[in-house]
């Protein structure tokens, strides 16, 4: 736990989200969320699938504009400030995306020092040095020849975390870090995003779906569901918690809604059924 | 009856409005690329000549052998159509003539346009498309790398520079071949068949050609890469976007050479 | 900007390099060249990181520049007294068991 004295002792919030709204189409997704996360946190977002948290994360990295809402980074609203200094914030943000998006065209070695060659004036010497460094901390080391399609899925996706910290970012992000992969793989996943925070000082963003995981890294835990904040809170107060909607989430219930026998029956036999 | 005719019409709506926005998108494309030729620097968001050469390689040089080789088949092509129409007024001294202008003119860059649409048109639609699918796209945006920079510029300065080049290599196959064929006919030798056209060639022949190809390989590249951008649906959608890459911009670049040809004929 | 972050103390067989404060992308290529020079002229270079607050990558690169050189033309090269942050950093890619620490 001692985590969480450092946590108080640097109180700096990192990523602040206020009332976030948005739309896809006619279709609210976000209904006023708010995040706040400190230096230093483990912040994971659950939430069941369409409750919005990946959207979320997109807002978060600017790939989305909100309909409302603002949006904080390290200090800067990410709608407000100029091209240079978004630049600038990227360089200290790194992502890994669920399906690892590394670049298929280069080694697993160029892509992991491609934000190196494009926003460093490093050694190509140096560059190598750095990219192989964090093959070794992931685990891969000696892959850098290997193009993304030799890769195996727990491979790929360590790769991509190698790549989101080659630029020794403040804030990370990782969209289900551990879903689809085996229980040991995934395990020493979550082992290093713990290790990165301890040694790095790294605050995170984690949205998974994966419960054991979720417990295992969180400092704290967001829920949403339907685009709105359903509760936030330390993983004991998420586990003790008498919100039905939550508890329905811990034990992996998904059909929550009562069966209405008609209904059912229409979907099933008319032609022309469409979701209301 | 009424039900299904509102339906078409919502349909015929939907699909101008998309085609429309598709088109201010690709005119955004060249625009975006062109700034961040020029301001890259100051942004880094530097282009990098190594990518360029690279795709002058890809979609110009490896173009070469397929290029030359249909443009020689068709200058032979041109030839026996034309003995076989100039014969009736016993002009065939003109064939020459025609198939040096016509091929300067029109057929070189058209063939080649075809063919460069085809291969890299597909790939470029096909490769943006998968990094769209893969989220390739966002992870780029999320480095700080300007994905129109990184993944439109490069192709589009290669094909800017290369096509230029394969129409030059396109136009000597072409009248190559229709030497070949016709030299016997004509009663003279290859080397002054050449020579004679290059003589009743003009520089506005050759001009023409030129500009032309630097449209088609515009075309090229924006719709290409429109069209990948606009994935949806996975690899079904990325092998749809490839099709409609190469249909699309090879009607474009029809009508872009009717359109050229009407203005640059005057 | 300070120019001293780096000090030396050198004789003819030793150079001892001390860092302080922060190596980062902004100055950790300085780091390197202070590191590769020393170790062209002197036969053995020991860098002090105890007054290292942070160091980044680039940094910690430029270490293994300096090992690298080192060792390829007979030389000895050192880290000495590494700070918490350092090591942690180093044990994370599991330098430590590369360089050589007093």
């Amino acid at each position: 736990m001692d985590n969480l004295n450092k946590k108080q002792a640097n109180n700096e919030t990192v990523i602040e989200v206020s009332n976030l709204v948005t739309h896809y189409g006619m279709r609210k997704i976000l209904d006023g969320v708010d995040l706040d996360v400190k230096k230093g946190e483990i912040r994971v977002i659950m939430g069941g699938s369409g409750s919005g948290k990946s959207t979320l994360l997109w807002h978060i990295l600017g790939l989305y504009q909100p309909t409302k809402g603002h949006i904080k980074l390290l200090g800067k609203d990410i709608h407000k400030i100029s091209f240079n200094d978004m630049l600038k914030l990227k360089q200290d943000i790194g992502v890994s995306f669920q399906s690892g998006a590394l670049f298929s065209s280069m080694t697993v070695g160029e892509n992991i020092a491609l934000p190196l060659r494009e926003f460093t004036n490093l050694d190509e010497n140096t560059i190598r040095i750095i990219s192989r460094m964090k093959l070794e901390v992931v685990n891969l080391g000696g892959f850098h020849k290997l193009m993304p399609s030799q890769l195996s899925g727990g491979m790929i996706k360590r790769a991509a975390l190698a790549r989101s910290i080659v630029m020794d970012p403040k804030l990370l992000f990782f969209d289900e870090p551990s879903a689809g992969l085996d229980p040991v793989v995934a395990s020493e996943i979550d082992d290093l995003i713990l290790s990165l925070r301890d040694t790095m000082g790294m605050s995170m963003v984690v949205v998974t779906h994966e419960l054991d995981s979720a417990f295992k890294i969180a400092d704290k835990i967001t829920v949403l569901d339907k685009g709105k904040n359903l509760i936030t809170g330390t993983v004991e107060e998420i586990k003790n918690s008498d919100n039905k909607r939550v508890m329905d989430l811990l034990q992996r219930r998904s059909r929550h809604d009562k069966l209405d026998p008609k209904d059912y029956l229409k979907r099933l036999t008319q032609e022309n059924y469409t979701l209301s | 009856m009424s039900k299904y005719l509102i339906k078409r019409i919502e349909s015929v709506g939907m699909w101008s409005f998309q085609a429309i926005e598709r088109l201010g998108f690709a005119m955004r494309l060249f625009w975006d690329s062109f700034y961040w030729l020029l301001v890259g620097r100051r942004y880094k968001q530097k282009v990098r000549l190594r990518q360029v050469v690279e795709q002058v390689r890809v979609n110009g040089f490896d173009a070469l052998p397929i290029v030359t080789a249909l443009c020689f088949v068709v200058g032979m092509m041109l030839s026996i159509q034309l003995l076989y129409a100039l014969s009736d007024f016993g002009a065939e001294s003109q064939v020459l003539l025609a198939i040096a202008k016509s091929v300067t003119r029109e057929f070189s860059p058209l063939i080649t346009g075809v063919i460069v649409a085809g291969r890299s048109g597909a790939a470029i639609a096909a490769r943006i498309g998968s990094q769209v699918v893969s989220q390739e796209i966002d992870a780029l945006k999320v480095m700080g790398i300007v994905p129109v920079r990184y993944l439109v510029l490069p192709p589009l300065l290669g094909l800017m520079i290369s096509m230029p080049l394969l129409v030059i290599c396109a136009d000597f196959t072409a009248i190559l071949g229709g030497a070949i064929f016709s030299v016997h006919k004509l009663d003279m030798s290859i080397s002054a068949y050449l020579v004679e056209s290059f003589n009743v060639l003009v520089v506005g022949d050759v001009l023409q050609g030129l500009i032309k190809s630097v449209v088609f390989g515009v075309i090229i590249v924006l719709v290409g890469a429109t069209t990948g951008f606009y994935v949806t649906g996975g690899a079904e959608g990325v092998g749809r976007a490839t099709t409609s890459a190469v249909v699309i911009s090879i009607s474009f670049i029809v009508l872009a050479d009717m359109i050229a040809s009407y203005f640059l004929t005057q | 900007m300070s120019e001293d972050f780096i000090t030396f103390d050198k004789n003819d067989s030793l150079c001892i390099i001390y860092v302080t404060g922060e190596v980062d992308l902004s100055n950790s290529s300085e780091v390197r060249k202070t590191i590769l020079g020393a170790l062209k002229t002197t036969p053995e270079v020991v860098v002090n990181l105890s007054q290292v607050a942070y160091i980044d990558s680039s940094g910690i690169a430029a270490m293994v520049e300096g090992l690298q050189f080192a060792n390829s033309n007979g030389k000895t090269f050192k880290l000495s007294q590494p700070s918490q942050q350092v090591s942690s950093i180093l044990e994370l890619a599991r330098l430590d068991q590369v360089f050589t620490i007093e």
